[in-house]
C-alpha cells in the first residue's frame, strides 16, 4: 500500500512515563516514528508531542485510534489533514575553509540562517524551516563539509481556522 | 482521621465492593497483611503462586461480574503476576493488581527486591501506576478501579513503595474519578443504529457473530431477543460462549479454527455479519483475504481501535454493546416482524443440513476412553450447569465444543494470550465468586502441571473445586499440529513421565479418581463431582486424538480438515 508523512499534534498529561507509554506503543506494534518532539504547553499539566510517521492510510488510522486509548492522551489531532506551520530547528558545524567562507555566507543568507559561532575552522549554522528546507539547506552545504548536525524533530500548529 | 496506607488501600479496597482479594505476602507488603488481619469482612485467600493469585482475581471477575484484585509483594512477587496480567489484558478482564515496591528513596538503586515493575507491565495493563505520594494514595486506588471497570474492561497495576504503605496521613475520601483525558464513549450513534437495521432488511443470509464484549458490558439478553425475533443463527468466539444460549436451535456453535462446521460455512457464505464484541482474532478469521468474502459487516465495540483493524467493516458501531444492542432491538420493534427474516427459511435449511451431514463427531468404542466422551458426559451430568474453568489445548477446546453454555459468566478460559496452568487457579476464584456453584476445570495432564501447587489453596480456604484431567500424556495440542505438520514427529511433546496424579490429589489432602474405562467414566465422574472437598479426577484418554474441524493457520475458515 501507499505510504505518507503524516504529522499528528498529540497533548498529553505532563505525567512520568507519557513519553515511554508512547514510545512503547509504536514498538510494540511495529509503527514506526521518524521523528518526535515533546514540551511543555501553555497549561503546565499538558505538553504537546509532535510526531511525523510514514505508513499508509490503514495504519495511521490505527496509530491515531491506538494514540487516543492511551489514558494520558487528551487529544490526537492528524495536522496532515489541515493548514499547518511546520518547523525544524537544526545547528550545523560545517568546515569554513578561507576559500569558502563567501559562499557559505551567501548559502546561510539565502535561506534566511543565522551563524551563531565562529571558529578558527569552524562555522556553526542555526537554520529553522520545515523539513524541505532543511533538505535544501544541508545539500548545499555538503560539499563544503558538514562536520556535525544536531536537530530538532518537526514541531507544527494548526493555522488559525486550520481546516 | 488519620490512617496508614496500608488502612487507606483496605478502605479503599473495600469501598469498591470488593469482599475477596488474593495474595501472597513479601516485605514490600507485610504491613498490608499485618492490618489485613484485621478485617475479617474482606477475604484475603492465600495462593501459592502470584500467577495463581492473578489468574484467580481474573476468574473471579468473571463469576461474579466485577473487579477482581490481587496484591503481591515488590520483585519476584511483582514478576510472576506479569502471565496473569497479559492474560486478562487480552481477554479484557476487568482486575487491579496490587504490587509492593521499595521505598521511594531506593527506587532506581537496584534496591533487593527492586524491579520496574510498571515498565514491565506498561503494555500488559489497561494502565498502571507508582503511587509516590501518600495523599494521592486513595485517589489513585479510586481511579484504578475506575480505569479498569469502564470502557473496554482491563487490568490495572498499582505499584505501592513501602513508606507510602507505612506512612500516617489525615484520610479524605476522594471524589468521583473524573479525567479530561478518559472518557470512553458508551453511546451508540443512532443513525449507525438505523443504518444497521436497514442492513438486516436487506439480508438474506444474516449471522450474528458475539464475542467476550457481549458477556462483559451484560448485552446477552438484547442479543438474544435480537437473534429470536428475526431468526438469525449466532455463532461466538471462545470468549463468547454463553452470550447467547447453546442449547438453542439458532445457536452454530463456536467460530474459527476448531469452530463447528456450520458456524464456519455459516459466516464463509452469510451475506451479514453483526459482530459484537469480538475484535477479529486471527483463531476466528482464518486467512483474513478469505473471510466471509459476501458479507456487508456490521461491528459493534467500545474500543475503536477493535474496529477496521483485521477486517474492513461496512457499518462500525463504537459504544457499548447493550446500549447498542438494545437500540437495535427498539428500532426493529418498530418494524413489521415479517419484514426482518424475509426469505430466512433456505438459509436456515442450508444451515441445518450443514449440521446433519458434518456435526461435531467421535466415536466412542469400548476399550479406550475418548476425551470428547468425558466432557459430554460431564455437560449431562452436570445439566450444563456448571462453571468450567479450563486449561490450555485440546482440553480446552473440547470444552468448548462440548459443553453448552447457556448462561454467560459460565466459562472462563484464558482466551487471547491461551495460558496453560490458568485453569485451576482460575477455578479457585470463581469458586470463591460464586460457593453455591459447581466449578469444575476441565484440564489437560501437561497444563495441570503449570500451576499444580494451588490444590493446597483450593483445600486450605475450603474452595472445593472438580478439576477433570483428559490425560492422554501428551501435549496434546503441539503433538495434534505435529501429527498434522511435521511427520508424526513428536519432538519434545511426549509427557509419559508423569505425577500419579490419584497419588498428588491425597499428597495436597484432596481426593483422587482414576478411570480407564469407557464404561466406568460416568461413574467416576459422579463419583468425583458428588464427593465433598476438592476432587481430581484422572481420566487416560486416547492418546492420539484430535481436535476436528481444523482450519490449517493461513486458510479460509471454510476449507477445515474434518474427521
Ligand atoms: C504457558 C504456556 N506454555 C506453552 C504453551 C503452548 N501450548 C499450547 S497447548 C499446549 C499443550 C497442552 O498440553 P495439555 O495441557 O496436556 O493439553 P492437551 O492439549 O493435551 O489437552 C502447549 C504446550 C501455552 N499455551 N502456554
Ligand atoms: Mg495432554
Amino acid at each position: 500500500m501507499e505510504t505518507n508523512r503524516y504529522l499528528l499534534s498529540i497533548l498529553v498529561d505532563d505525567e512520568p512515563g507519557v513519553l515511554s507509554r508512547i514510545a512503547g506503543l509504536f514498538s510494540g506494534r511495529g509503527f514506526n516514528i521518524d521523528s518526535l518532539s515533546v514540551a511543555t504547553t501553555a497549561d503546565p499539566h499538558v505538553s504537546r508531542i509532535t510526531m511525523v510517521t510514514n505508513c499508509d492510510a490503514q495504519v495511521i488510522e490505527q496509530i491515531k485510534k491506538q494514540l487516543h486509548k492511551l489514558i494520558n492522551v487528551i487529544t490526537v489531532t492528524d495536522l496532515t489533514e489541515k493548514k499547518y506551520v511546520e518547523r525544524q530547528l537544526a545547528l550545523i558545524k560545517v568546515h569554513a575553509k578561507p576559500e569558502k567562507r563567501a559562499e557559505i555566507l551567501r548559502i546561510v543568507d539565502i535561506f534566511r540562517c543565522k551563524i551563531v559561532d565562529v571558529g578558527h575552522s569552524h562555522y556553526i549554522i542555526e537554520m529553522s524551516g520545515n523539513s524541505e528546507k532543511h533538505a535544501a539547506f544541508v545539500s548545499l552545504l555538503k560539499p563544503m563539509g558538514i562536520v556535525e548536525i544536531a536537530a530538532t524533530g518537526s514541531i507544527a500548529l494548526a493555522r488559525e481556522n486550520g481546516k | 482521621m488519620k490512617l496508614t496506607g496500608a488502612q487507606i488501600l483496605i478502605k479503599m479496597i473495600k469501598f469498591e465492593g470488593v469482599d475477596t482479594i488474593f495474595g501472597y505476602p513479601g516485605g514490600a507488603t507485610i504491613d498490608i497483611h499485618d492490618e489485613l488481619a484485621r478485617h475479617p469482612d474482606l477475604r484475603h485467600i492465600l495462593v501459592r503462586h502470584e500467577q495463581g493469585a492473578v489468574h484467580a482475581a481474573d476468574a473471579y471477575s468473571r463469576a461474579h461480574d466485577s473487579v477482581g484484585v490481587a496484591l503481591v509483594t515488590s520483585g519476584p512477587g511483582a514478576t510472576n503476576t506479569v502471565t496473569g496480567i497479559a492474560s486478562a489484558h487480552t481477554d479484557s478482564i476487568p482486575m487491579v493488581v496490587f504490587t509492593g515496591q521499595v521505598p521511594t528513596a531506593l527506587i532506581g538503586n537496584d534496591a533487593f527486591q527492586e524491579v520496574d515493575i510498571v515498565g514491565i507491565t506498561r503494555p500488559c495493563t489497561k494502565h498502571n501506576y507508582l503511587v509516590k505520594d501518600p495523599n494521592k494514595l486513595a485517589a489513585t486506588i479510586r481511579e484504578a478501579f475506575h480505569i479498569a471497570r469502564s470502557g473496554r474492561p482491563g487490568p490495572v497495576l498499582v505499584d505501592l513503595p513501602k513508606d507510602i504503605i507505612q506512612a500516617e496521613i489525615e484520610f479524605e475520601m476522594p471524589e468521583e474519578t473524573a479525567l479530561r483525558s478518559y472518557k470512553p464513549n458508551y453511546n451508540p450513534n443512532k443513525k449507525q443504529l438505523a443504518k444497521a437495521v436497514a442492513m438486516l432488511k436487506e439480508a438474506k443470509r444474516p449471522v450474528i457473530f458475539a464475542g467476550g464484549g457481549v458477556i462483559l458490558s451484560r448485552a446477552s439478553d438484547a442479543l438474544t431477543r435480537i437473534a429470536k425475533m428475526a431468526d438469525i443463527p449466532v455463532t461466538g468466539s471462545l470468549m463468547g460462549l454463553g452470550a447467547f444460549p447453546g442449547s438453542h436451535p439458532l445457536w452454530l456453535g463456536m467460530l474459527g479454527m476448531h469452530g463447528t462446521f456450520r458456524a464456519n460455512m455459516s459466516i464463509g457464505n452469510s451475506d451479514l455479519i453483526i459482530a459484537a464484541g469480538v475484535r477479529f482474532d486471527d483463531r476466528v478469521t482464518g486467512n483474513v483475504k478469505k473471510f466471509a468474502p459476501h458479507a456487508q459487516i456490521v461491528q459493534i465495540d467500545i474500543d475503536p481501535t477493535s474496529i477496521h483493524k483485521n477486517i474492513p467493516v461496512h457499518c462500525p458501531i463504537v459504544g457499548d454493546c447493550k446500549a447498542a444492542l438494545e437500540g437495535i432491538l427498539d428500532l426493529m420493534e418498530k418494524e413489521d416482524p415479517e419484514t426482518l427474516k424475509i426469505d430466512r427459511a433456505p438459509w436456515l435449511d442450508q444451515i441445518d443440513q450443514w449440521k446433519q451431514t458434518t456435526p461435531l463427531k467421535y466415536e466412542q468404542g469400548p476399550k479406550i476412553i475418548k476425551p470428547q466422551y468425558v466432557v459430554e458426559k460431564l455437560y449431562e451430568i452436570t445439566k450444563g450447569e456448571a462453571i468450567i474453568t479450563t486449561e490450555v489445548g485440546q482440553n480446552q477446546m473440547w470444552a468448548a465444543q462440548f459443553y453448552h453454555f447457556d448462561k454467560p459468566n459460565h466459562f472462563i478460559t484464558s482466551g487471547g494470550l491461551g495460558v496453560m496452568g490458568f485453569g485451576l487457579p482460575a477455578a479457585i476464584g470463581a469458586k470463591a465468586a460464586c460457593p453455591d456453584k459447581l466449578v469444575v476445570d476441565v484440564a489437560g495432564d501437561g497444563s495441570i502441571q503449570m500451576n499444580i501447587q494451588e490444590l493446597m489453596t483450593a483445600i486450605e480456604s475450603r474452595l472445593d473445586v472438580k478439576i477433570v484431567i483428559l490425560n492422554n500424556r501428551y501435549l496434546g495440542m503441539v503433538r495434534q499440529w505435529q501429527e498434522f505438520f511435521y511427520d508424526k514427529a513428536y519432538a519434545s511433546t511426549n509427557m509419559e513421565n508423569a505425577p500419579d496424579f490419584v497419588l498428588l490429589a491425597q499428597a495436597y489432602g484432596a481426593k483422587g479418581f482414576r478411570c480407564d474405562d469407557p464404561a466406568k467414566v460416568e461413574e467416576t465422574l459422579k463419583l468425583g463431582l458428588e464427593t465433598p472437598g476438592t476432587v481430581i479426577m484422572d481420566f487416560r484418554v486416547e492418546r492420539e486424538e484430535s481436535v476436528y474441524p481444523m482450519v490449517p493457520a493461513g486458510g479460509a475458515i471454510t476449507e477445515m480438515l474434518l474427521v
